[in-house]
This record gives structure tokens, sequence and C-alpha cells, in this order.
């Protein structure tokens, strides 16, 4: 009878970490920014047809860096979970806490027991409110670690580098063309440019209509910043 | 609550009736009258009486459609309710109109706007106008069993199709036949009354004031000889609803406008 080789459960833990970590890096980063007339979520993308930022629900939006067709079949889930919850009793009780825990419970889940590898994502659902205090910045990581963040939100490679440029750039009361300034700027660092066609950029307009999800087009994304 | 996940081979994909199927929930609970004896008469004084919505109408003018309809549900010969919406945006340029039994014609179009949205979002981007128009067919087709039972619902589906640069409009039948219409539609009750008024009053390429007061006047006609059809309900403030589509979107006519046509309508009339 063979004996299969002891791990020990923080080696498991370890090596599993390390595998979605690196699948995550490999990939590039995206920022959302809190301002007073809306969230802007700023992304790095050369695609225009693989979104990384959509649209959840009426006050809700989803971005997610790492592997493609895992955050995107989770957006899927997302809209479903959404959905299925406004139908059964209304649209104002569909929030976006409640989906971060589910998002957080399946990431979670598939880290620690059901899946044969942990998925190389990291997602962020963000609410936009009546005021920039009722926002919600919801950051879930690869184990389903759940961050309940305020004024920016950093995901993706480099996160660091580039949450300590914003540190120094961000402002609250920045208009919608500055703040995608800032974002790209943080997103880029000092040595290199991203140009307007690899970014994909999507607000949560603050303006009390029922679908607040807006994306901005590339001819003014470079325009705004010219 | 935990998050619908489905295996490959199992997703419901872009379909939301087939979502709500898959967690057990039945978007068409009254097809499952199939088989029961009896028959449910909705529109005359029997047993069982349901309210039941009727007189709705749509047209196209010079760049889009105009879609109307009035505001009474009936419960045989009695009014239900004075203010019911049977005409609403079904997205940003498409609406829906519907008559038949009110319950089910509310829950329906609850569901057909619910899709286009659901749609939308998980394909990351929008169904063509007569992708919405088969869509809603099978939603009428889902609902057949019902209608059999005298349980019926059809609606009129119109809209502006940004491929062919005009307003489109469909109406269909319970067993969810769908037929585009070139000009002109009217269903429910007073459709025949309606018809006769645009059938006389309808012009090629005519303006969208023009289609506003055409439609205003063919409810005023079916309200007037059909008492299933509402008409302007001075008394309390409540007008037909009256809304036009075209490349810019569903726009809803104001009371003010439709209190000043129908002025003018019943000043004709005194005058007779």
């Amino acid at each position: 009878m063979s004996m299969p080789f002891y791990v020990s459960p923080e080696q498991m833990m370890k090596d599993r970490a390390d595998y979605a970590r690196k699948g995550i890096a490999r990939g590039r980063a995206l920022v959302a920014l809190q301002t007073p007339s809306c969230i802007v979520i700023v992304a790095e993308n050369p695609s225009t047809t693989l979104r990384k930022v959509s649209e959840i629900y009426d006050r809700i939006a989803f971005a997610g860096v790492g592997k493609y067709n895992e955050f995107d079949q989770l957006r899927v889930a997302g809209v479903r979970a959404a959905e299925l919850r406004g139908y059964q009793y209304s649209r104002n009780d569909v929030d976006a806490r409640s989906l971060a825990n589910q998002y957080a419970q399946v990431l979670g889940d598939v880290f620690a027991t059901s899946g044969p590898k942990p998925l190389e994502v990291e997602l962020l659902v963000a609410e936009v409110g009546d005021t920039p205090e009722r926002d919600r910045l919801f950051h879930i990581l690869y184990d389903g670690t759940l961050l309940d963040e305020k004024r920016f939100c950093v995901l993706g490679g480099d996160a660091e580098g580039i949450s300590k440029r914003l540190e120094s750039t961000y402002r609250a009361d920045l208009d919608l063309a500055t703040a995608v300034k800032v974002a790209v700027a943080a997103l880029s660092g000092p040595d290199r440019t991203v140009a307007a066609a690899d970014l994909e950029i999507a607000t949560l307009v603050r303006n009390g209509r029922r679908r607040s999800f807006t994306r901005i087009t590339d001819d003014a994304v470079a325009a705004a910043l010219r | 609550m935990t998050m619908p996940r489905f295996a490959a081979g199992d997703d419901p994909g872009a379909s939301f009736p087939d979502l709500l199927r898959k967690i057990g929930i039945d978007p068409f609970p009254a097809s499952a009258l199939r088989g029961e004896s009896g028959r449910i008469d909705s529109t005359r004084g029997n047993d069982t009486v349901l309210p039941h919505a009727t007189t709705c109408l749509a047209l196209t003018y010079d760049g889009g459609v105009v879609m109307a309809g009035d505001r009474r549900a009936t419960m045989g010969n009695l009014i239900s309710t004075r203010s019911v919406e049977k005409v609403v945006p079904a997205d940003d340029l498409s609406g829906v109109a519907i008559a038949g039994t009110a319950g089910l014609a509310m829950e329906m179009i609850k569901l057909f706007q619910l899709q286009l949205e659901y749609y939308e979002k998980v394909e990351g981007q929008s169904l063509s106008l007569e992708g919405k128009a088969n869509q809603l067919s099978m939603m009428v087709r889902s609902n057949m069993p019902a209608a059999m039972q005298g349980l019926g619902v059809v609606p009129i589906f119109a809209g502006f199709d940004p491929l062919v640069g005009r307003g489109r409009l469909w109406d269909f039948d319970i067993t969810g036949g769908r037929y585009e219409e070139r000009d002109f539609v009217a269903i429910g009750s007073g459709s025949a009354l309606a018809s006769t008024v645009l059938r006389v009053g309808w012009r090629t390429n005519i303006t969208r004031e023009a289609a506003i007061e055409l439609a205003a006047r063919a409810l005023w006609e079916a309200s007037d000889a059909d008492t299933a059809t509402g008409g302007p309900d001075i008394l309390r403030g409540i007008y037909p609803i009256v809304a036009s589509i075209d490349a810019g979107g569903w726009d809803r006519v104001a009371d003010d406008a439709l209190a000043s046509i129908y002025d003018t309508i019943m000043r004709e009339v005194r005058s007779r």
C-alpha cells in the first residue's frame, strides 16, 4: 500500500496561496476611486470585448483581475444572484454587501476545500450610494478574504506600488477627468505610459437614475487624459 | 441565499425564465392549470371573475412609434382599477402594451423587462429588436395552457430599430404567433373601434404630434362605445398612457398635453 506524502496544512495553504498570487500578479491591475459625482473604475485592458469591469445591478458594478474565464463566470453568477433576489423581493433589497459575502464564500470554499486549485482572481464589488459616505467598495481576495475599503481600492499585480502612488495623489474632491488622470498615473507608474485604447473605464454615476453603470468610450478617455 | 452556479452543460445561459426553472420557480405557474376541468371566464360575470386589462394600440410615425393604452381594468361589469399602466417601456428603445387577464399580463411584462436587461448584462450586448419580439412571443406561448382556460394575455411590442433606422411593431396571438404590422395595430376589447379610427386617420410618415393626437382620438372613440375601455378621467385627472419611442428612446406624453388634446376632442363632440 502506498502512503501519500504528508503535507502540513500550513504548507498546503501556503502553496495554494503562492499559486493564486502568482496567477493574479501576471495580469494587469485595476483601481476604483470614490469621487463626489461617481465611483470610477479604471482597468488596464487592451481588449475591447473581454471586459474586466461590468454591470451587476442598478447601483452595483463588478470588476475582476486574474484569469478572465474564472472571474467572468463569477460575474455571471453575481448577475444571477442579484436578479433573482430583485425578482423574488424588490430591487431595493439587492445590496453589494450580500453579494460580496456570497463571492467570499465561493472563493473561500474553492481555496480551502472543494477545488483542485484555487481561483486565480481578485474581485471588486462596488455600490454607489446617495452620498460618498454610503458608497461601498468590497475587495475579495483569492482565498475569500473580504475587505471593506474606503476612498480607493487597488486589485491585481503590483497593488502595493499602485496604492502607494494613489496614497499621495488621491483627494476626496476629484472631478471625473482628474480622477481618471490620477488613476492612470498610479496604474502606469513613473516609467511608462498607458494608451487610452488600453484602458477600460466605467463609472457608477450618483445621479439617482435606476441604472447608474456607464462605460466611458475610448475617445472620451483620450480627451480626459490630454 | 447562495450564489447560483452551474456546471458547463447545465448552464441556463442568458435566459432568465430558464434560470428560474433551474432553481425551482415556475415563471408561468398558470400553465399548471393544464388538464383541470372548467374554464375561467375572465371577461364576463361568471363565478370566477378576474381583473381584465383592455384597449392598447401602437402606430408608426416618421422616425419612431407611438404606443397608447387606456387606464381601466374591469372585473365583469365592474371597474377594478382606474389607473392601471398597461403600456410600459421594455428597455431603452422599446415598449410593450398588454391586454388580457391583468395579473398574468403584469407578471409577463415584469418578466419580459427583466429578461431584456438580464440578457444585456450576461451577454454584454442588447438583443436586436426582432430578437426581443421573439422572446416575448415565447413567453406568450408559455402561457398558452392558461390562455386555453380563458386566462389569455396578448401584447403589442413596438420600438425603434437602430439596424433599419425606423419604428417597428408586432402583435401576437395567444399561441405566441408573432405578426409584424407595417402601420398600426390595436388590441383588447375596444380594438375594433380604435383600429377603425387609426385606419381612417393614419398616413405614411405622419409627424409625432399627429400620431399622438391620432392615438388619443382612437382611445376616445374606443371608450365612447366600449364599456371596458376607460376614457380620460377628468374628475380624477387620470389620462391614458401615450408615449413615443424614437432613436432618443421612450418619451411619455405629459398629462397636461393629453388634457389639451382631449379638450379639443370634447369641444368637437359638443358642437356636433
